[in-house]
């Protein structure tokens, strides 16, 4: 292998890569043949590195300089600057990396110190597209270790002592769901990787699949071995192109270096992984949906048990794993139970990761110790709010979670301490709102959602969620009366205790929370037909003030005819026909008209 | 109406889906493989060519049809030469998405899921792209556009037509 003095790592991950990252990085390979530097210099395509905000983003290692918002045309300059010369740019560095001109390490900076990557350990550090740097990071050492010197159980007590729980939602512990399917005989055995990442605001799975797909397919034959599987399935959102061409030629490159395929490290363990697409429908998400969909049917869930540890794909037994859950099972079988023991909490060992969004500075990927404060999190990690907004409340869950006040933000995170608080852990969407959102606008989001997704199977789920929604239209309008809101609530009850699946057993929850936590929000609604945060359209009107210089703009553009005036005089609004949809405030050159 | 397929001026693309099918292990569940592979083929799935891989895997066709219409992804009617994805994630949600749609259905004249009359566009309302950092976000067939107020949408259409 040839030795290089410099890397140059662009984040190839799908936030960067949809602002040209690509063509960053096809830039610096010509410019680095064209100064004669590419024995020198390797350039890199890497996985995401989480502080998607800053994006594109370059880091240029040995000296980790952390270029931010790179642009195309900054890139020949940090080739002959820094690359040829030596000298770092500093005004294209990531302002927070630098202390008094002095370049700090990445562990330092806010974003990433009080961050712990386990699941993410190689997202932005190798190459995805090349198996022998996941090798070089100890990757398949952990497979090693189990088939050589490990028995099943061995395997499984390891996970169940690690605690891990899983990460798709639930929390369920990793390694009973393996001591169950592990016992059971049958000719045929599968392990899935759920791959299929439903929230709607979520993206982590995604990353830790472009950004370290080999980890996975490790993990799966690790899980393979543990209960007796020789084949595995991975199935990915369709949505995901990047994540499925990256898992594809990691899966050619395992079969090529025997690691994945017959007779693994000579043990005489087969095991075989194949990827399925989903076809865009969320409760393909729910396991027994997910089995349906891969054997070629409608994504339906159906009742447990059997759980499909007893009887799952094809009928056999199958164990179901979210993609997170399974990037912990190497460094688990290598580290030992004792050192995953040593992150998170009690209950709620190890990491997590979550993908922060919303009105929040530092939009991105961050994992963290479980029992991390939600301040740490949205201030000394995310940067709080910008533009000096209020924080409101964060959502965290999904569609099946809810969202948590500011009264709440010293709550340590973890699976039950979010659950106690009526919202829910669920994959790790993590979104932040501030005082421009309207709470019954995002519980009315997230119930859209589950009604269009709802797969129609159970009466609770198909018709209740759908009232649910009527009835959050009628409070978005100022239709709705205080009875409707009761009506509203013992619905949402009803339908959580009676519906098939987790989908619209969950489905309720943005509604409850937000009930619960911000009820005089529902009411102005309801009684003053009034919208606090000004979000709610029906519930708005546009006036014109005295500001108005007669221009005429306005009225052109009104696409109802419903401002009056002539030249040079005060226009007017006729409120009874505007359809608020804001054409002429964004016509006016004065700003005189506003929102009430 | 679903507008029908000629069979005959498309033999060459159901030779290649009769290749495919042929090509896979039929004990392992093959029927939403096939149906991407047929919508890569043929840009939707017509009815024709429903009933054409009915008969090649002797999986009824009412199987077929009700899987084809249960996944949002397949479309049994043609897209225009465009996909304009709006995504409407949580993320981009809270950041004004609603507005970027409502705007994009103003300017081309169609709601979510219809085509334009010249079939140059279509519009979706997508789950998070990915790319939530760049919320709103607006995806054109492969290109990507972050950000993205309402006002600029005119002038981003511009560049399609
Ligand atoms: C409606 C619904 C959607 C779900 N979506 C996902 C998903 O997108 N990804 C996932 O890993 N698990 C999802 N789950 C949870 C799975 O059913 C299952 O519990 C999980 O994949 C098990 O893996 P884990 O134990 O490693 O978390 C969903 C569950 C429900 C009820
Ligand atoms: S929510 Fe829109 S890109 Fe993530």
């Amino acid at each position: 292998m040839a030795l290089y003095r410099s890397h140059v790592l662009v984040c190839g991950g799908t936030g960067c890569n949809s602002s040209k990252s690509d063509m960053i990085r096809q830039r610096f390979e010509e410019k680095i043949i064209e100064m004669g530097l590419d024995k020198e210099v390797q350039v890199i395509s890497t996985g995401c590195f989480g502080l998607c905000e800053e994006g594109p983003i370059v880091v240029i290692y040995p000296e980790g300089a952390f270029y931010s918002r790179m642009k195309i045309d900054r890139v020949d300059r940090i080739v002959e600057e820094h690359l040829f010369k030596g000298r770092i740019v500093k005004e294209y560095l990531y302002e927070e990396s630098l202390d008094k001109d002095k370049l700090k390490s990445l562990n330092e900076v806010d974003f990433y110190s009080k961050q712990k990557r386990v699941a993410l350990r190689n997202c932005g550090v190798i190459n995805p597209e090349d198996i022998s740097e996941y090798i070089a990071r100890d990757g398949y050492l952990a497979l090693g270790k189990v088939l050589t010197e490990m028995t099943p159980v061995d395997v499984i007590q390891v996970m169940k002592d690690s605690g891990l729980r899983g990460r798709g939602g639930g929390g369920f512990h990793t390694g009973l769901k393996w001591g169950f399917a592990a016992p059971n005989q049958a000719d045929q055995k599968y392990v899935i990787c759920n791959a299929d990442e439903g929230d709607p605001g979520a993206f982590m799975d995604r990353s830790v699949l472009e950004g370290d797909p080999h980890a996975v397919l490790e993990a799966m034959a690790i899980a393979g071995y543990a209960i007796g599987a020789t084949k595995g399935f991975i199935y990915v959102r369709a949505e995901y192109p990047i994540a499925v061409k990256r898992l594809e030629i990691a899966i050619g490159q395992a079969k090529e270096m025997g690691l994945l395929g017959k007779n693994i490290f000579d043990s005489g363990f087969d095991f075989e992984i194949e990827i399925r697409l989903g076809a865009g429908a969320f409760v393909c998400g729910e396991e027994t949906a997910l089995i349906a969909s891969i054997e070629g049917q409608r994504g339906m869930p159906r009742n447990k048990p059997p759980f499909p540890a007893i009887k799952g794909l094809f009928g056999k037994p199958t164990i179901i794993n979210n993609v997170e859950t399974l990037a912990n099972v190497p460094q688990i079988i290598i580290n030992g139970a004792d050192w995953f023991r040593s992150f998170g909490s009690e209950k709620s060992p190890g990491t997590k990761v979550f993908a922060l969004g919303g009105k929040i500075n530092n939009t991105g990927l961050v994992e963290i110790p479980m029992g991390t404060t939600l301040r740490e999190v949205i201030y000394d990690i995310g940067g709080g709010c910008p533009n000096g907004k209020a924080f409101k409340a964060v959502q965290t869950g999904g569609p099946s979670g809810g969202c948590i006040t500011a009264d709440y933000i010293d709550t340590k995170i973890d699976f039950d301490t979010l659950t106690d608080l009526g919202s829910m852990m669920g994959s790790g969407g993590m979104i932040v709102m501030d005082e421009d959102n309207c709470m019954v606008d995002i519980a009315r989001f997230f119930l859209e959602f589950t009604v269009e997704e709802s797969c129609g199977k159970c009466t609770p789920c198909r018709e209740g969620t759908k009232r649910m929604l009527e009835i959050l239209d009628l409070i978005t309008q100022g239709k709705a009366t205080l009875e409707d809101l009761d009506k509203l609530e013992k619905l949402a009850i009803n339908i959580k205790n009676t519906a098939l699946c987790g989908l619209g057993q969950t489905a309720p929850n943005p509604v409850l929370s937000t009930m619960r936590y911000f009820r005089e929000e529902y009411e102005a609604h309801v009684l003053e037909k009034r919208c606090p945060a000004g979000v709610c359209k029906s519930l708005l009107s546009y006036y014109i003030t005295e500001d108005c210089r007669g221009c005429t703009k306005c009225a052109k553009q009104c696409p109802v005819n419903c401002i009056e005036g002539s030249v040079k005089k005060l226009h007017i609004i006729d409120q009874d026909k505007c359809i608020k949809c804001g054409a002429c405030m964004e016509a006016c050159p004065f700003d005189s008209i506003i929102i009430k | 109406m679903q507008k029908a397929i000629d069979i005959k001026e498309n033999t060459d693309k159901f030779e290649e889906l009769l290749r495919y099918i042929e090509s896979q292990d039929k004990s392992q569940g093959i029927l939403m493989q096939t149906l991407h592979k047929a919508q890569e083929i043929f840009g939707y799935l017509p009815i024709e060519v429903q009933k054409f891989i009915s008969e090649k895997t002797k999986i009824p066709m009412a199987e077929i049809y009700g899987v084809a219409t249960f996944y949002t992804q397949f479309s049994l009617e043609p897209k225009g030469q465009y996909t304009v994805g709006v995504c409407m994630g949580t993320a981009c949600y809270v950041k004004s998405a609603q507005l970027v749609l409502d705007r994009l259905q103003q300017e081309l004249k169609i709601k979510v899921g219809e085509t334009t009359e010249d079939n140059v566009f279509s519009i979706q309302a997508t789950r998070c792209l990915g790319c939530c950092g760049l919320a709103p976000v607006m995806m054109i067939g492969e290109d990507v556009y972050g950000k993205v107020d309402p006002k600029d949408i005119p002038n981003i259409l511009k560049n399609y037509r």
